[in-house]
């Protein structure tokens, strides 16, 4: 570094007793120098945005009013994507599959979490090594590997089958089962607990102890003292999993696309919402349609979003409500 | 009656039931790894259905069968594949969205606030919504069938997770460090890359591993883009093993499985401590 006393002297701080109106020559000439510096950092990012999202986005809203096959140009139909998509009992069975998805493996995966996170929160040897092992589900349950395994431990006759045989339960292999291979899709995603673990643990770790101390002298019990004191304190990690965990859902492909034989079947049980997407826009050709069930996607997630922001006025606590 | 047990051996106890109890859940969690692990070793007509989870007599057929390759193309030229893949999206990562984090954490530019916004509002963006009209484009570019489109991206900074994670990072940083810097007559240019770079590795290495994973695993990009067989990266080698399994050959499946895996638990198990206080303090998905 250069000697600070040969350095030029600092320019004189903008604001304060300087007129906002004509603020000095070097101040200004700064200030450009800025508004320059930034938009040539950003430059990669406001490209990507321009190019990949904001263009998409508004294209996509424009295919979703048409016909389109990707050879001939679109043609213009008004709203008749989204009249058909009401009718198509296909997309209403994707939205059903779906629905129940989130529904069923968004509270069990938070549950599963949580339960985790409150086991690993007491100060014990090895917490580190328990909290990483219990994170590698996350990492990897996205790739195929694993949705192969999946369909391995959940066909018919394999360990999962047999492992419910022991307690008399006989259900036969789920990925071929229509009323069951949602709920080998809900397991993939409940077995991913580790991701929202890990923010519940830094959560918890937040939880002032003299809470508990003092609710223990008053002799609240344990389940009392969940209730109470961790649940209200760790409400805003829990409603911050809760947003990220149902956007993620919605959007699950790969794991159900792999997990059932890229069929997404058996009789359309496994047919997520993406994968209908899937199939109309790249097996079908039918781009207008896709992009109209995308933005229908978009709207509902929106509106669910909505929703839970909406709510966490009634049970989500801030700091500045517990002063 | 349990006043009677010293309180340091109850304390003891309930630790070592503590951690049986920790033990037997991760058991449970861990065990489909295992399984797959296990099965590659297993004769073919053992893996649905065998009980044991390592075969007595390990048998290593799958892996020898995997070196003649998949449909006349060696098993190396996924991983060639992928690796590329993995390691230009990390060098697309670390250059735009330092860039950009850089800008929103230390240049004050008329603009910074909307632009903050815009990028906080793709973080929630479903993915579906761009993926046609992207395929579109990308087709009338013709870079179908390209490393382009599951590229491009990732030079654009349009993984906003990983400008959040990085921009937190440089927001911690002390204020000082770019003053004393301006003060010896830096520009943003220097301050960057001389000062923030070198401060910022936790940040960097954990975008980097996050990067490499989620390239390696991901499987929508190229079953859409690409269409020739020698282009694609493991993902898509593992389902032609799918699309294939007529004779059910779920020993080369599993094998491969466990091969696509490795890298992933590598780098996992070398950065787990990055890893996860990343996912913690900024909400990465895995």
């Amino acid at each position: 570094m250069t000697d600070i006393r040969t350095a030029p002297a600092p320019s004189p701080p903008d604001g304060g007793s300087a007129p906002r109106k004509a603020p000095a020559a070097p101040a200004r000439r700064r200030a450009r120098g800025e508004n320059l510096a930034g938009y040539l950092f950003m430059s990669p990012w406001i490209v990507g945005f321009l190019l990949l999202t904001a263009g998409p986005m508004l294209a996509s809203l424009y295919l979703a009013f048409t016909d389109y096959n990707l050879f001939d140009s679109p043609r213009f139909v008004g709203f008749e994507n989204f009249t058909e998509m009401f009718s198509d009992p296909r997309w209403r069975k994707s939205v059903e599959v779906t629905t129940s998805y989130v529904l069923v493996g968004t509270p069990l995966k938070l549950a599963a979490a949580l339960a985790v996170a409150l086991l690993l929160n007491k100060e014990r040897r090895g917490q580190g090594f328990y909290r990483a092992a219990f994170y590698a589900p996350s990492l990897v349950g996205a790739s195929v590997s694993v949705a192969i395994v999946w369909r391995a431990l959940f066909s018919d006759d394999a360990v999962v089958d047999r492992s419910l045989q022991v307690f008399g339960v006989h259900l036969g292999g789920w990925i071929g089962d229509p009323d069951m291979v949602i709920y080998a899709l809900v397991a993939l995603t409940v077995w991913q607990f580790g991701a929202p673990m890990v923010i519940f643990l830094a959560g918890l770790q937040q939880v002032p102890r003299e809470l508990y101390e003092a609710a223990q002298m008053d002799g609240a019990s344990a389940w009392r003292r969940f209730c109470s004191i961790t649940l209200p304190m760790i409400s805003p990690v829990l409603f911050f999993n809760l947003l990220l965990e149902t956007i993620h859902s919605f959007q699950i492909f790969a794991s159900a696309y792999v997990v059932t034989n890229s069929k997404c079947g058996p009789a359309d049980a496994g047919l997520v919402y993406t994968c209908y997407l899937y199939e109309q826009g790249w097996t079908n050709l039918r781009m207008g349609y896709a992009s109209a069930m995308a933005w229908m996607l978009l709207v509902s997630v929106g509106l669910v979003t909505a929703v839970l922001f909406w709510s966490q006025r009634r049970w989500v606590h801030y700091e500045e409500d517990v002063r | 009656m349990s006043a009677l047990i010293h309180p340091a051996r109850r304390r003891s106890a309930r630790s070592v039931l503590w951690h049986v109890g920790a033990l037997v859940v991760l058991a449970l969690v861990l065990y489909p790894l295992f399984w797959v692990l296990g099965s590659s070793l297993k004769p073919n007509e053992d893996i649905v259905g065998g009980l044991e989870l390592f075969p007595t007599q390990p048998v290593f057929e799958h892996y020898r069968k995997l070196m003649d390759g998949i449909a006349d193309i060696p098993v190396s030229t996924f991983f060639v594949n992928s690796l590329v893949l993995a390691f230009g999206s990390v060098a697309g990562v670390l250059f735009s969205c330092s860039l950009a984090a850089y800008a929103f954490a230390r240049i004050d530019f008329r603009g910074r606030n909307l632009l903050f916004s815009l990028m906080i509002g793709t973080l929630l963006l479903p993915y579906h919504v761009l993926i046609i009209p992207q395929y579109v484009l990308f087709q009338k570019m013709e870079l179908i069938n390209t490393y382009v489109p599951l590229l491009l991206g990732k030079y654009l900074a349009t993984d906003a997770f990983f400008v959040f994670l990085m921009m937190q990072f440089m927001r911690n940083l002390p204020r000082e460090l770019d003053e004393a810097a301006r003060l010896d007559g830096c520009g943003h240019p220097r301050i960057y890359w001389h000062i923030m770079l070198p401060l910022c590795r936790p940040a960097l290495i954990t975008s980097s591993i996050f990067t490499f994973i989620w390239s390696w695993n991901d499987f929508l990009g190229p079953l859409l883009y690409l269409n020739e067989p020698d282009k694609y990266p493991v993902s898509m080698g593992l389902k032609m093993f799918i699309d294939q399994d007529s004779a059910a050959d779920y020993g080369g499946m599993v094998a491969m499985s466990v091969l696509a895996l490795l890298p992933v638990l590598a780098f996992f198990l070398a950065f787990q401590r990055y890893l996860v206080e990343g996912a913690a303090t900024s909400g990465l998905k895995g």
